[in-house]
């Protein structure tokens, strides 16, 4: 039975709550400084922990002298890798890394000794006693170099220094290109950059030795999946390992893994039977990076003369740093996001993940979708000008609409990404200013999608992705248990305005408890843009569950059947006879006399299309946000400086739940597209050594870089989603590099195809000078528009 | 040499043992367990950890807590009084200029040491002003509308707040 077939408000998609730009839930503590995050933590008898990072990026271990440590007076214990050496990586696909380096390190920053002590000057002291000799190798830091080594290898196992490769063909590329009328074809670069939370990360461990379980305080975005690491890694059973995840300051991907100080310090806590604190230094964040990956792309699009796209050739070369991480996803992810938004049935893919001596990339933002849309919007710009047709037609010619099935299994059950491209183009008068504007002034477009969660995760993928369990009761409202994680993104504040919805009750009266493994059940995390479809969809029909029997003891009490009841304003009522009514908590109350407290639940899988081609569990999901964007640009003719004056985005998130906060997840997914266009990037040195690990000179955009920002929402509804909403938290982060280079393009006439785009490369470019293969010879630095010789 | 030192925060006195290298933001945060200062980079470059001294904002990252004596200093928690917001506190909130949070308590100081030293800041000196604070977040909107909120009077009657609800 339809457990929803009598909600005629929301038949007719009219809410109460959802759809309201409701403040953050917890918005009070964050403005009032109570809210706690990992380091604000303090428990009875805590030590902290401090870890000695490698000078080199590759080198052998030969020697590790750690006694004058350890006799050094407040230090409690000392730790090698030798300790707790067991490998691990997201889902145990090629685990080499450690918490601290075992023989061998493999970047620049890895952590060798690590040191408990009762305060932390005292562990920084103590780490200045600790004398580590490495043999020195060959450091590998280009991808190119990771290839031609076949016999400097980073990890054994690894021929020629490959992580993974990846191979997809769909329909005849070959035939579809030699028919083509117009073929466009360049290659691409973009850069390395990390997520830039301003919180870098954090762990408290509290081993308790009465009952030899741990509690684990951690920044992460996977609470369930941290506490398989931990499990696997320091060897306790999973149920023995309790999560809690504090507020989070930021994620943005990067604090979707395990950092090696998280069992470093669970190895330190049971060593010493006290929790053990340990936070990273800003330094140490950049060396672990997990932001994205650096890539090299070589495209070739082909279109007939009218403008419809025919064929689609891409191959890539991952830099995947020093580990796997969550490169796998990566490679294959790029392959998918190259099926959408336009409608291009012919697609090759080819694309190879290396090993280097670099902080290893993991998931940032738009995971995959910076690298394709770079490459892909770039090149449909390049071909627009071929064809003479203008940039935004081409784009609507081949523009995805509901119910397009891709040549994979992808199907789009919901899109509203035509609107989104009217939308941008009408506001900024496009196709007017397009090629007319004065030489130095420019505009660009750029468009992309990004998925509403996996129909496929690679962990746990065969068991719900999310799980929701609703007590309501007099003494406590309704409280929400689930596992979804609030990062920053605001879902405590959705999941909260779902619940709210279903019960017609004010926001005041639900508790939303989450990020804790002990109370919330087993969800799939916050990644892959999957919060509030996916938990969505669970807390709504644990809702329901709970509702029905709420419904069940009104229905006997109004002589109304169950099924003719709504609920709104606290009251429960017919839908027929407004006047037939009890009020919600007086029906609850009746419900706790006869039947005691009410349990609802409910939980969320999407649908799992099956394929038969290699990478099909990747791609597939439930929903697509689309977005459509504009930039307009000032290049100073004599510095090559790109100032970038106004952007316009158009939004396709469905209904959205609560507009504020898809505004602010559009502008701020913006901004840190703009970073990675104009001055992101980690700078490496011959070494391996990070030159840059730092708010300093790693520069994310200030309040100075932000253009006027003009973001629409368009109208739409998924009726597939739990109250019509999908993914926004990514998709716009995706075409803001590509939107950028078109409008340099069209102000000064030179295509730019290398991340970040720096004064130096859009002044080499205007002079004709070729740019790129710097990042090979040399180090560019984007901060301090110097080039820097190789050491 | 650790020396005591008296310390003015939120109109009440501390007496807290320093060392002579001791950041004001270490004593707050660890000392006297006043966390909502927040630490993102310790080098002076995120403004997480801005506090106000003497009316105007400072890095208490990178402001000797020996320094800080006979000062008047005030840190987020002593925005908020009797359970009332500040009316820039009351306007992040509800224009929805926190996100993550943990550049939040930074970027109200800031905005507060702005509005302080010109109470009707235009759009450019509010961008000039906020310029020192890194926000991963939200793309710096809808903090400028909250600063340009309280310039413009909105928040006034210091409305009192209610938790984040309606």
């Amino acid at each position: 039975m339809d457990q929803d077939s009598a909600y005629t408000r929301e038949q007719i998609r009219e809410f109460d709550i959802v759809g309201k730009s409701v403040p953050r839930v917890e918005g009070y503590d964050k403005v009032t400084g109570r809210a706690e995050f990992t380091d604000d933590i303090d428990l009875h008898g805590m030590t902290y922990a401090k870890v000695y990072c490698s000078p080199v990026a590759h080198g052998i271990i030969k020697k590790i002298d750690a006694g004058k440590a350890e006799n050094y007076p407040g230090v409690l214990a000392v730790m090698t890798g030798k300790d707790c050496p067991k490998p691990y990586s997201v889902n145990n696909l090629l685990p080499t890394e450690t918490a601290l380096a075992v023989e061998k390190v493999v970047y620049f920053g890895e952590g060798i000794v690590a040191v408990a002590a009762i305060n932390e000057q005292i562990a920084s002291e103590a780490l200045e006693l600790v004398d580590v000799d490495i043999e020195e190798l060959e450091p590998i830091v280009t991808a190119q170099e990771a290839e031609n080594s076949p016999d400097n290898l980073i990890h054994d196992f690894a021929k020629n220094n490959t992580n993974h490769t990846a191979e997809q063909h769909f329909g005849d590329v070959d035939d579809a290109l030699a028919k083509a009328d117009v073929v466009v074809e360049e290659t691409f670069y973009t850069s390395s950059v990390n997520g830039g939370f301003i919180e870098p990360q954090s762990v408290v461990a509290d081993y308790d030795p009465g009952k030899d379980k741990i509690t684990v305080y951690n920044c992460n975005q996977l609470p369930h999946m941290l506490q398989h690491t931990i499990s696997k890694t320091i060897d306790m059973p999973v149920d023995d390992i309790r999560v809690i995840i504090p507020n989070v300051g930021g994620g943005f991907g990067g604090k979707s893994e395990a950092t090696p100080s998280v069992l470093t310090a669970c190895f330190l806590s049971r060593k010493i039977g006290r929790p053990v604190k340990l936070t990273y230094g800003r330094d140490e964040s950049l060396y672990q990076n997990k932001g994205r990956h650096a890539c090299h792309l070589s495209l070739k699009l082909g279109f007939n003369k009218d403008g419809t796209i025919q064929a689609l050739d891409l191959s890539v070369l991952l830099d995947g740093g020093a580990h796997s991480g969550w490169g796998f996803v990566v490679l294959w992810f790029i392959a998918a996001l190259t099926h959408l938004p336009y409608k291009v049935r012919n697609i090759r893919y080819d694309g190879r993940r290396v090993y280097t001596n670099k902080p290893t990339p993991g998931a940032q933002r738009s995971f995959g979708g910076v690298q394709a849309r770079t490459a892909v919007e770039s090149c449909f710009d390049m071909a627009a000008e071929k064809l003479g047709i203008n940039p935004y037609e081409l784009r609507m010619i081949n523009a995805v609409e509901t119910g397009y099935k891709c040549p994979s299994v992808v199907e789009v059950r919901h899109a509203e990404f035509k609107k989104c491209l009217e939308s941008v183009a009408e506001r900024s008068d496009f196709v007017n200013k397009w090629g007319k504007l004065p030489r130095g002034r420019g505009i660009g477009m750029a468009a992309g999608h990004y998925s509403s969660g996996g129909a496929f995760l690679l962990y746990n993928s065969s068991r719900a992705h999310s799980t929701a369990n609703i007590r309501v009761d007099t003494e406590a409202g309704a409280t929400v248990f689930c596992g979804v994680t609030d990062i920053g993104q605001g879902s405590t504040t959705v999941m909260s305005q779902i619940a709210c919805e279903v019960f017609g009750i004010p926001m005041r009266k639900v508790n939303f408890i989450c990020q804790d493994t002990l109370l919330s059940p087993m969800d799939n995390g916050t990644m892959d843009s999957r919060a509030t479809y996916g938990a969505g969809h669970a807390v709504k029909n644990a809702a329901l569950d709970a509702r029905q029997k709420i419904f069940a003891v009104a229905a006997a009490h109004l002589g109304v059947r169950a099924e003719q009841l709504q609920c709104k304003e606290e009251r429960i009522s017919s839908i027929y006879d407004d006047n037939r009514f009890i009020g919600f908590w007086e029906a609850v109350s009746l419900h706790q006399d006869v039947k005691g407290t009410i349990f609802g639940t409910g939980d969320y899988t999407p649908p799992q299309p099956r394929g038969d081609y290699d990478g099909k569990i990747i791609g597939p999901s439930p929903a697509f946000g689309f977005t459509a964007q504009i930039a307009e640009v000032d290049v100073n003719l004599r510095t090559g400086q790109v100032k970038v004056l106004k952007y316009y985005e158009a939004t396709d998130c469905g209904k959205a739940v609560n507009p504020a906060s898809v505004e602010g997840q559009v502008e701020g997914g913006v901004a840190m597209g703009l970073g990675q266009a104009l001055i992101e990037e980690i700078v490496v040195d011959r070494k391996g050594r990070v030159l840059n690990p730092n708010l300093h000179d790693y520069k994310i955009p200030t309040t100075m870089d932000m253009p006027e920002m003009d973001t629409v929402i368009v109208d739409g509804y998924d009726p597939t989603s739990a109250y019509g909403g999908k993914e926004v938290g990514e998709a716009p982060t995706g075409p803001v590099c590509a939107a950028i280079m078109n409008a340099v393009y069209d102000a000064v006439g030179v295509r730019l195809t290398e991340l970040p785009i720096t004064p130096e490369k859009v002044f080499r470019a205007m002079r004709g000078q070729h740019s790129r293969g710097l990042e090979l010879e040399t180090t560019t630095i984007g901060f301090a528009n110097a080039k820097i010789r190789s050491v | 040499m650790k020396q005591v030192v008296q310390l003015n925060i939120n109109d009440s006195p501390y007496e807290v043992m320093v060392a002579p290298n001791e950041t004001l933001a270490d004593v707050v945060r660890r000392k006297l367990g006043m966390t909502g200062t927040k630490l993102g980079c310790e080098q002076g470059d995120c403004g997480a950890c801005t506090i106000l001294i003497d009316g105007r904002s400072h890095l208490s990252c990178i402001t000797l807590a020996v320094a800080s004596e006979g000062k008047e200093i005030v840190t987020i928690e002593g925005l908020e009084k009797d359970g009332k917001l500040d009316p820039i506190q009351q306007a992040i909130l509800e224009k929805q200029g926190v996100q993550c949070g943990i550049c939040t308590p930074g970027v109200i100081m800031s905005a507060k040491g702005l509005l302080n030293e010109n109470p009707e800041p235009s759009h450019a000196e509010i961008v000039v002003g906020m310029s020192g604070n890194l926000c991963r977040c939200t793309g710096y909107e809808k903090i400028f509308d909250a600063v340009e909120a309280v310039a413009a009077g909105e928040y006034d009657d210091e409305k009192t707040s209610q938790a984040g609800a309606e």
